[in-house]
């Protein structure tokens, strides 16, 4: 891997998209579409965002024009890579029966295209991480995730423009991309110019610069680039409190604050399906009229679905307040007994698109308030 | 006769409606010849004026109790079916036709015939399951194809229908469509509204008007702010609850 970074303008980034498509990946990366930048198949670069921003509040979420032309200068989309990864539905086997009542099952081999996804910011790679761990870094392993996963190519772009809701420091993160990309892209728009850093994080990233027109990054550009990522850490909108919390999530499982969640929850799933960990799945068996036919499906899920806990007899989390406490304590603390990380990236996509706007750094704030006035 | 497999006997039943559930069996167009082969259908006056008489193995019910005829015929129909499906907002939840609900009946048919006395109708429009036991609720206005024809699968199968209740927020994080109301500031009734459309209405940035009723985890109250935000004043909030299942979402206000 090439030490000296490199620079790429924009026909370069053009050239870069133009000899992955040629190689027959599906490229995938940010793209304006229905008010929101989100992630899609590209055809060309020319699809990128180019000169669009985003506006984040909590539970809101708007488009807004930049002057700069930037086109990696937004955050919290309303999708993240898992719905390419680990998409919402999966079809994992069916089973034919004959008319001499004789049953095969068929396997299905996991749609794997190969994919290149451009534009990956450092709180989402981390993000992707987090799903290896949970996925295919066990015992047991989803074969579809591990499959499209380990034939997918990173390029990441760095972070110099944080949203609103983003709090990635908090969560042991930041804007700079750390290992795990087979490029890592710094945009860079000033008087000088358009262009992106490229930094090489893999042979297999190197050998794709080596087929694009670049140059080597003049200091100038180099030190822009380090320069506004530097700045991006200090311009997060929020931040969690500073405490240990694995133990105020075990000292809060009685807290009053969950009522108060409780009583603006919606139940109604956002934030768990546009978070790039939360990973949960069912399955539904699928049957023809006839029933010599069926199929079983992995399709998201979450834990603030009554159905998700249902046991024998019934749901055993009934109450909102006790499905937004499973969420929120299985994200920030029992994360960790499981997966030995976080479930938290702070990319703050649960704040901006929760309806209601209902801000996971304010009820960690709360719960940790509320810990406080009890061992006064 | 004797050689012939027994298969199981549907029947089709109309209360209050506008026939649209029913029709969308009917719909059902490429799978029509499979069900036709798999169940005896012994009752569907939309499709045949052929009526055979019970006992029936399942009867899907369209429309509401609105006469005291009605109430006495739904009993009749239970009596004749194994299993009893209700199917669309009117046979679950009492319909747009529910409206009266809240208002004089009296008044209104003084007001709106010429010959009062020839109407008789009762008070309220009420679900099917406020009279007879019912084996399974599906929504919608109209109820999804795709869904019916689960519904029915799963009763020939014995096995429990794989309709999830959660709200429509699901489908449209899973199908990638873009939250109206997050991005765009357009009230919407997704995040209280039984799943089972596919969440169309979001997908050609409309908010969703309801149809399919409460989800099985509703809190209205919590929504009803953001419906004020994006510019409906009271009025017009109580106008976008009360459509097709007024009498549910009426009760999850009062929760």
């Amino acid at each position: 891997m090439s030490a000296a970074p490199a620079a790429l303008d924009r026909d370069g980034l053009s050239a870069l998209v133009a000899v992955l498509v040629a190689d027959g990946r599906t490229v995938v990366g940010p793209t304006v579409r229905d008010g929101a930048i989100v992630l899609s198949e590209l055809d060309s670069a020319d699809a990128l965002p180019y000169g669009w921003g985003v506006e984040l509040e909590a539970g809101r979420y708007r488009l807004v024009p930049r002057e700069d032309g930037a086109a990696f200068a937004h955050s919290a989309g309303p999708q993240s890579w898992k719905n390419f990864l680990h998409p919402s539905r999966e079809r994992l086997w069916s089973a034919d029966r004959t008319a001499e009542g004789e049953v095969t099952f068929t396997a299905h081999e996991p749609a794997a295209p190969a994919y290149a996804f451009l534009g990956v910011r450092p709180c989402d790679l981390r993000a992707i991480a987090i799903q290896d761990r949970v996925l295919i870094g066990g015992r047991y392993e989803d074969t579809g995730y591990g499959t499209r996963r380990r034939g997918a190519l990173l390029i990441a772009a760095e972070c110099t423009e944080p949203g609103a809701t983003c709090f990635c420091i908090s969560t042991g993160g930041g804007p700079a991309a750390d290992p795990g990309y087979d490029l890592a892209l710094t945009e860079v728009v000033d008087e000088d110019g358009h262009r992106f850093l490229v930094r090489v994080g893999s042979e297999e990233g190197a050998r794709l610069l080596e087929r694009v027109p670049h140059h080597g990054a003049d200091l100038a550009t180099e030190a822009t680039a380090r320069a506004s990522v530097d700045a991006a850490r200090d311009r997060m909108g929020r931040s969690l409190p500073p405490v240990d919390l694995r133990s105020l999530m075990g000292a809060s499982l009685d807290a009053e604050r969950w009522n108060d969640v409780a009583e603006r929850c919606l139940t109604c799933g956002n934030c768990t399906m546009v978070c790039p960990t939360c990973f949960c799945t069912t399955t539904e068996e699928v049957t023809d009229l006839t029933g010599d036919h069926t199929e079983r499906w992995q399709r998201w899920d979450s834990c603030f679905d009554l159905d998700f806990s249902y046991l024998h007899g019934g749901s055993v989390r009934r109450s909102p307040r006790s499905r937004y406490r499973q969420w929120l304590t299985h994200k920030l603390s029992t994360w960790h007994d499981q997966f030995d990380t976080t479930g938290c990236v702070g990319c703050g996509r649960c704040i901006a698109w929760c309806p209601v706007g209902i801000d996971i750094t304010e009820e960690v704030a709360a719960l940790d308030a509320e810990r406080g006035t009890e061992s006064d | 006769m004797a050689a012939t497999k027994t298969r199981p006997r549907l029947a089709v039943f109309k209360l209050a409606s506008c026939d649209g559930c029913q029709l969308t069996l009917l719909d059902c167009e490429d799978e029509l010849l499979t069900l036709a082969g798999e169940v005896d259908i012994s009752h569907f006056l939309e499709a045949s004026s052929a009526v055979e008489p019970g006992p029936y193995d399942l009867s899907l019910v369209e429309g509401s109790i609105t006469t005291a005829e009605d109430a006495e015929r739904i009993r009749t129909i239970r009596a004749a079916s194994r299993h009893l499906v209700t199917i669309g907002a009117c046979a679950t939840a009492g319909g747009i036709q529910a409206l009266r609900n809240f208002a004089d009946v009296d008044e209104f048919r003084r007001t709106v015939y010429a010959h009062p006395e020839y109407i008789s109708t009762l008070a309220t429009s009420t679900p099917v399951s406020a009279h007879v036991d019912v084996d399974f609720e599906l929504r919608g206005c109209p109820i999804d194809r795709r869904q019916l024809i689960e519904v029915i699968t799963a009763f020939l199968a014995g096995r429990r229908p794989d309709v999830p209740n959660h709200s429509v927020c699901f489908e449209c994080k899973r199908r990638g469509t873009v939250c109206v109301t997050v991005a765009h500031g357009t009230p919407c009734l997704g995040p209280v509204t039984h799943a089972g459309c596919g969440a169309l209405c979001p997908a050609y940035h409309r908010g969703c008007f309801g149809c399919f009723g409460p989800s099985g985890s509703v809190n209205l109250p919590a929504l009803i702010p953001l419906l004020r935000r994006d510019g409906l004043d009271e009025d017009d909030v109580e106008r976008f609850l009360h459509t097709f299942n007024t009498a549910a979402f009426d009760e999850e206000l009062g929760k």
